[in-house]
């Protein structure tokens, strides 16, 4: 019997270390997805991108947005891989730091996930707009309101309003489905609304995939997605009266998107070579290529 | 001479066999105490930045906000109210399968319904996850209109509930609650039930009075690691628990510790990651102290044996 009882415990304890290893396997493999958004870009391009045969060489300081870390990661993988002398410093800060930085001449290049202030550009910063990100309302396939007001969606993700027969629907209860703390997309859009951590959720979900299917499948539910996941398995929304299209949101009349702004002190042609090259690189095809590949309007 | 020989040889390949069985016991040692390692590693740094008492005892979860709040009380209260909802669950339809296979079900049922036990154990967490998603919370849902209809203060959660991840949980643990509980009741002495029926007792006597306690350690065991598996489960349930931070009532949207790690551990950074990291290790610590102080508390009684 005792014996019996101590084979059981070190079977338990075996039982303890295989369920860890399997949480701990789970997370890693999430860090690992984040971490290879960049990596899947340069992944695609490499193939074709060659080592440029210049001899530059030296640093690039980019300071400025967390929102644009995700794809000043991934363009700078790509370029240093075509430019190995290159070596392109970042830091993710926050927008305004980056301006600053730049006007300040600490940094060569300021990352702003939003339009440059009028004072901003005054010190000398000019606004480089290298990609816009869009965000799309959905709702699921039956629902009958194909629009809201700004106010209106502000006043659903703080739980103001909960049935969507306030805003013109069936009397239906609103299930609000967004994403999990830390998540880009929930960054912009909570920012965009300004509702920063004023959000009531139902369901927060750790992937775009995920909100999809879940507004998807839930009757009366609502989420935001990057404007390049839709399908045709939920309806986007208008806002304000405007589809959720890429033109919209280039000509500036769809709400809820944002400028991804490189700043530069001064015009692009007024910068040395190595910010030149970086410029070219980020505006090139394979540039902008690396941009669509991490969810982002691209910029002609 | 040539008998020598072979004795020699033989005794080379025992010490070689002895030795391969000591590496492979070593695997599991090293396994299990370096990932203790890197769990107190990793987990301790943000603990004392932000506080014991603060992660513990706060019921506010706001790690990305500009005055980050990393309070887990909910998901703590939610991890050990689901596990044990789904032992409630889980356990008696565990154990009583277990005797109906040991003991009543005839030869040609058992036939049919243990491989159906064993395939259960063998279908993946995350199609668990996705059933509930597409059977599990759209009846949930209709249900959660039908109970709160006309409701200004419930926030309607699609289905996604602490009740539908209490559900999956109970249906994940039945195999091996079944399988370790059968394999017990099965090696108790068949002497004593053949005396307690001589006895006069009936079979339903027999199971409860005698057969039961006489596996009472198996059946134990079976019950820890089905605790085990529904607190470290994480697939399944951050598809049907909705993963909002609430109180742990039954049609709200709950995060779990598991699923609290998985959801955001994607994007986190800095001492938000390093949070995560922490409530990987309270995780572990739950596991640890369920498998060391739920056995012996369970087992208490019978420790003369």
């Amino acid at each position: 019997m005792k014996k019996n009882s101590k084979l059981q415990q070190i079977l338990a304890m075996a039982g303890a270390g295989v369920l860890m290893m399997g949480c701990l396997s789970a997370c890693g493999g999430d860090a690992d997805n984040a971490g290879s958004i960049g990596a899947a870009g340069s992944g695609n391009t490499s193939a074709e991108s060659h080592i440029e045969d210049t001899d530059l060489s030296g640093t690039i300081q980019i300071v400025g947005s967390t929102s644009m870390e995700k794809l000043s990661n991934a363009l700078r993988e790509v370029f240093m891989e075509k430019y190995p002398d290159l070596t392109i410093n970042a830091e993710f800060v926050g927008s305004g730091a980056g301006i600053e930085a730049v006007n300040n001449g600490t940094a060569d290049i300021g990352n702003s996930s939003r339009n440059l202030k009028d004072e901003e550009k005054a010190a000398g910063a000019v606004e480089n707009i290298v990609a816009i990100d869009g965000i799309a309302v959905c709702v699921d396939p039956s629902n009958t309101v194909d629009g809201l007001e700004r106010q209106q969606l502000i006043d659903i993700y703080t739980g103001k309003i909960t049935n969507w027969s306030e805003v013109g629907g069936a009397d239906a209860p609103i299930v609000v489905v967004g994403r999990e703390a830390g998540s880009g997309t929930r960054g912009a859009f909570e920012e965009l609304l300004e509702i920063e951590e004023l959000c009531v959720y139902a369901n927060e979900l750790d992937s775009t995939g995920a909100v999809m299917a879940k507004v998807a499948a839930t009757p009366g539910a609502i989420g935001y997605v990057s404007l390049d996941a839709l399908d045709e398995s939920v309806i986007a929304l208008k806002l304000d009266g405007v589809e959720a299209t890429a033109e919209n949101i280039k000509s500036d009349v769809y709400f809820l998107a944002r400028p991804f702004v490189m700043a530069t002190k001064g015009e692009i042609s007024e910068q040395n070579e190595l910010v030149q090259t970086w410029f070219d690189f980020v505006y090139s095809a394979e540039g902008q290529d690396v941009a669509a590949q991490v969810g982002l309007i691209t910029v002609e | 001479m040539k008998n020598c020989a072979r004795r020699g040889s033989r005794d080379w390949v025992e010490n070689i066999a002895q030795v391969i069985f000591m590496v492979c016991a070593f695997i599991a040692v090293v396994a299990v105490a370096s990932i203790t390692i890197y769990m107190v590693v990793s987990g301790m740094p943000a603990i004392f930045e932000v506080g014991l008492g603060e992660i513990l005892f706060s019921s506010t979860w706001a790690p990305a906000a500009a005055d980050p709040q990393y309070g887990i009380l909910y998901v703590v209260l939610t991890s050990i109210v689901g596990t044990v909802l789904a032992i409630l669950i889980g356990v008696p339809v565990g154990v009583l399968t277990a005797i109906f296979l040991a003991e009543v079900a005839p030869a040609k049922l058992v036939v049919f319904v243990k491989p159906a036990v064993e395939l259960l154990a063998g279908i993946p967490s995350v199609v668990y996850g996705l059933l509930g998603i597409y059977l599990l919370n759209p009846l949930m849902y209709k249900l959660e209109l039908a109970i709160f209809e006309g409701s200004v203060t419930h926030q309607f959660t699609g289905g996604a509930n602490l009740l539908s991840a209490v559900l999956v949980l109970a249906i994940m643990i039945l195999p091996t609650v079944i399988n370790i509980s059968e394999t017990a009741l099965r090696a108790v002495t068949p002497s004593i039930k053949a005396a307690s029926l001589a006895l006069g007792a009936t079979q339903i006597q027999t199971i409860f009075k005698v057969v039961l306690p006489a596996a009472k350690s198996g059946v134990v065991t079976a019950i820890v690691l089905g605790v085990g598996r529904a607190i470290g489960e994480a697939m399944a349930i951050t598809l049907v628990s909705g993963s909002s931070v609430n109180v742990p009532f039954p049609f709200n949207s709950v995060r779990f510790l598991t699923t609290a790690i998985v959801s955001e551990m994607g994007y986190a950074e800095g001492l938000h990651r390093q949070v995560l990291f922490s409530i990987g290790l309270i995780l572990f610590l739950f596991i640890m102290a369920i498998n060391v102080g739920l056995g012996r508390l369970l087992k208490g009684g019978n420790k003369h044996e």
